[in-house]
Formats: C-alpha cells, structure tokens, sequence
C-alpha cells in the first residue's frame, strides 16, 4: 500500500520535473534546456533539503507542528548575512567568493547550532524548554538583524534584503554544486538513520532502554537539520512553512511515520509542490515570484488546521 | 546480577535517594514496594541508565551502567517506564517488533519475526497485532509496551507499575507471565509494585523502600508483617495467611 503510494509520488515527481523542463521550449533550445535544468536542480534541492530536515525534525522533537525554523534556524542564517553586510559592506560582501562564504556559513550555523543546542541536551533540559528557547533565540536574532538593518547603509541594505526573503524564482545557481554535495551527503546520513529515527520517535526513555545513545544521536541529527536548513536558506531564502506542509502532505498520502517510507515520501512530495508549483505559476497563471506567497498561505492554513485538529501530537 | 553500590541521587536540591546499597541476584522477580515518593522509580531508572548516575555505582551483569555503550547494555536489560506514550502511529506488532532493534539494526530476520510472535502470544496480543496504538485501551497499550521489554529478549526486565490500568485479569495473568519467565526462561523480574498483595502471591523476594533508603527487604513472609508494613506505609494492616501465603488487608 504505501509502497504503492511512494511510486506514485515518485511518478509523480517525475513528471512535474519533465513538465518543467518541456513546457514553452522554444528559442534556443540547448541554452534554455541548461537553464532550466540548472534551476531545476536548485529547486529539487530545496524540496528535499526541506522536506528531510522538516520529517528529522518533528521526529526527534515529537511534536507534528514544529518546523526547524521554529528553532530559529534560518533566523540565525540571515542575522550571519546581515552581520556580514554589517561588518564587510556591501561591496565587501557581494565580492566574496560565494562558495567560500557559503561554506563558511553553514558551518557557522552547525557550530551555531551545536553551541546553542548541546548544552540544553546535556544537561537534559525537556524538549518543550528547548524548544521554548528555540523561539526566544529566533525572536533575537531576528531583532539583531533588524537592528543591524537600521544601522546600516540604506544601499547595503538593498544587498540583504534580497536574501531575506523566498524567491523560487531567482535561485542562487551559483552555489549549485557545493550545495548539492552538502544535500546529497545529508541525505545519504538520513537514510542510513531512518531505523534509528523509528526508534527516536518513541520518546527519551523508550529509545535509550533499547540502546540508542540518546543525546549523541539527537545532537547528530540537529547539525545534520541545521545543515540542510543552511542549503535550502542560502538557495532560495526562509520559508516558514514549506517544510510543515510538506511533512504533513506527505504522511497522510502513505499513512505511515516509519522513516523508511515517510523520508522518500517528504522528499518526493516537496519536489512535486515546488516543482509543481513553479511549473504552474511560470506558465499557466504567469507571475513566478507568487508561489513563496501561496506555499507559505496554504502552509499557513495547515499550520492552523492542525492546530485546530489537535495533531494527534 | 545487579550490583547496586552506594548510589545517592539528587533531583535539582531535592535529595531523592541516600547511599542505597542493593544486589539482585540473577533468576526470581523482585518486587520493590514502598510509598510514594520512595525513591523506586528513580532507582529503576537509574538502573537502567535513563538518568545519569552522581554517587554510586551500578552495574549489571559487571557491565557498569554509565559506561557500557547503551546497545551492549540493551540486549542485558530492558526497561519499562511508567507512563510510556508512545507519539509515533504504529501497529502493535510493529511496536512490539521495536524490541529487536538492539540485536539487529536493519530488518527483521525470521527468528526475530519468531520473537515477535512469541512476545504478543505470551501477553495475549495476537488478537490485537494489527490494530493502530492509538485506538487501543490503557491496558492494552500496557500490555503491547511489556510484550516489547520482553521482546527484546534481555536476561533483566526492569518494570515501573506495569500493572497500572491493567483490571483484574490481566493484572493476574501478566503477575503469571512475569512469574514463568523467571521459571522457565531463567530471567531476573524487577517490578515496582504498589499492591503488596501481587508482591506477596508472585515475588520471591521483596524490597520496600521509604524516604529513599531501603527500610525492609526479604521473603513475602518477612516483609507482610503488621509491624514490618507500618514501619514502611505509616499505618497498621491486618496481615492473613491464606494458601500458604500472606496478604494484607489494607483497605480495611
């Protein structure tokens, strides 16, 4: 049944991805093929960096609402742009390498990340603390970077602003390859966990009675969410609530949390609604920079809802 | 065997446990009784390394608690918390099946499949192994959590209240369960109970705990005497021999 289901969704994604490509091919057809499959890539990319940091996340947290931004991920992201800005100007940060800078930054995250996060796990601190800090340092960050964004130059400013918000439209193709390394070698480290997230879903007590290394394991997989978290902010920006929607989708269309299933699933639904969507609003309601607006209102709409439905926690 | 050493246990300031000393031996069910607030579960939970240790030592079977990795730990000893809630939409048989993992990450092989049976028919869930966690009765979900410790086929079994929610029947039938796994398989039973009278019809020795330190601890017949329960609970029972056995009558 819900093997059934994933070739579907893979079928599906299939053909999203060839909509993408084939729809209004015209001109010169070797160059805008590139193009799109550059940008294609990125998209793919984004979809199942989402959608997979989104499923680890909600597993090791336990809880159906939660999305990594939540913990302030993608705010600390952009408060170390705006920072960067803030210190270099924007001459100074246009004209670094970008494959350089992105590196250093996801690795600024995971250390981030991991400063912020082990500590309360050492300590064994409850999720729900966690998580309540989590929200706190994403309010800070965010202030910081406002803050920051009033002192500067109002030219600089212009420079952040474009990575501050989503734009499936204007991807990042430039860190196309770095990025996919990151992605493909997360993904790969997912994968190999998903028995060991089954076990994780079963709560503190339960996974360290059958020999999971709880702390260990969840400061693993937090860096690895933080990871890609850092790939999908630096292609295309924050989105709230892609990865919520996403996860959801995903684990109603197999009726299953087994990661085995569960992870493809969120991976394949993410590409076929990205994907999807960009096809959709490139060439049948032509206006390509709406769909950040419509993923995050329908994301929005699910958020509520479950919270409306109580999301069975 | 376990080797309890010493162990003291704060909470925050709050002491919990004071220099408890405690050794089990391998084989029988060992029923931990005492008030609440004793300091049992604490002690079980420190047993089974769900809480780190600060004074003291533990080790089971000379694997020392806090040191041994947790996957070696696992196939000796199986725990059981109070109020487990299992989050994650699963089948019983899967979750029973969850009691494999330590023996074999990836998929289940035949034999484990053998466990897994044997697990849910050992606590009458072989009706219920395709039906949903979620839709299940307290007691059963109690009994689909002991069938997993079971399954994962450890020579100690650590159970917190595992009769909680559970009515007459199946209270009796896990009690007999627990008892011929102890019989019959060899494994050492360590129960937190509060029914003194479960204790006293099924467990080879008793150890009652109060205010953190172990007050009384011996046979059923040593420990379910008058002065002996008023010493622990803090009021006089009527004690009774009957069948050879003695029961408390508390509620009276």
């Amino acid at each position: 049944m819900a093997d059934r289901r994933l070739f579907g969704l893979g079928l599906g994604a299939f053909a999203v991805a060839a909509a993408f490509l084939a729809i209004g091919l015209k001109g010169n057809i070797a160059f805008v093929l590139e193009l799109r499959l550059l940008k294609l890539a990125a998209l793919v990319q984004v979809g199942v960096a989402i959608a997979v940091s989104t499923v680890i996340f909600q597993t090791v947290t336990g809880n159906r609402i939660l999305t990594p931004s939540i913990m302030g991920l993608d705010a600390l992201y952009l408060f170390g742009q705006m920072l960067l800005v803030f210190l270099l100007g924007g001459v100074g940060y246009v004209a670094l390498d970008p494959q350089l800078k992105f590196g250093l930054e996801v690795l600024f995250l995971m250390g981030l990340a991991c400063a912020l996060l082990l500590p309360m796990l050492r300590s064994r601190l409850d999720m729900g603390l966690m998580l309540l800090a989590g929200v706190v340092f994403g309010v800070l960050f965010r202030s910081l970077q406002s803050l920051l964004a009033r002192l500067i130059d109002p030219n600089e400013f212009s420079v952040v602003q474009s990575a501050s918000f989503a734009n499936f439209n204007a991807v990042r193709t430039d860190l196309l390859v770095f990025a996919a390394i990151v992605t493909v070698l997360a993904i790969i480290i997912a994968w190999r966990s998903r028995h060991v997230l089954d076990v994780i879903s079963l709560g503190p007590d339960a996974a360290t009675g059958l020999g999971v290394n709880w702390a260990g394991t969840v400061a693993g997989l937090l860096l690895l969410v933080s990871a890609l978290v850092a790939v999908s902010t630096a292609l295309v920006g924050p989105v709230a609530f892609f990865g919520l929607l996403v996860a959801a989708l995903a684990e109603r269309i197999v009726d299953s949390r087994r990661h085995a299933v569960l992870l493809p699933a969120a991976a394949l639904t993410g590409i076929v609604v990205l994907v999807g969507g960009q096809t959709l609003f490139q060439h049948a309601l032509g206006s390509a920079t709406a769909l950040g607006v419509v993923i995050e209102f329908v994301g929005g709409l699910i958020f509520l809802l479950l919270l409306v439905l109580g999301s069975r926690k | 065997m376990i080797r309890i050493n010493n162990v003291s246990f704060k909470h925050r300031a709050t002491p919990i446990l004071h220099d408890v000393s405690l050794d089990i031996a391998k084989g029988g069910v060992v029923a931990l009784i005492g008030p609440n607030g004793a300091g049992k579960s604490t002690l079980l939970s420190l047993v089974a390394r769900l809480q780190a240790l600060q004074t003291g030592t533990i080790s089971v079977d000379g694997l020392p608690v806090d040191t041994t990795p947790g996957r070696d730990l696992a196939k000796v000893l199986a725990i059981l918390r109070q109020d487990t809630t299992v989050a994650s939409r699963l089948r019983v048989r899967e979750l029973v099946g969850f009691g494999r993992f330590p023996h074999g990450r990836d998929r289940l092989t035949d034999e484990d499949h053998a466990i897994v049976d044997a697990a849910m028919a050992q606590f009458d869930l072989t009706d219920l192994s395709d039906r949903f966690i979620e839709t299940l009765s307290g007691g059963q979900r109690q009994r689909a959590l002991v069938a997993m410790a079971f399954a994962q086929g450890t020579d100690y079994l650590l159970l917190d209240e595992p009769l909680n929610n559970l009515d007459m029947y199946y209270s009796r039938a896990l009690m007999r369960s627990l008892r011929s796994v102890a019989d019959a398989g060899g494994k050492t039973v360590v129960i937190v109970l509060h029914d003194i009278n479960q204790a006293s019809a099924h467990a080879d020795r008793i150890v009652a705990m109060k205010d953190g330190r172990i007050v009384a601890d011996g046979t059923p017949a040593d420990i379910l005497t008058p002065d002996r329960l008023e010493a622990v609970f803090g009021f006089r029972m009527r004690v009774e021999t009957i069948a050879g056995k003695p029961f408390a009558l508390h509620q009276l």
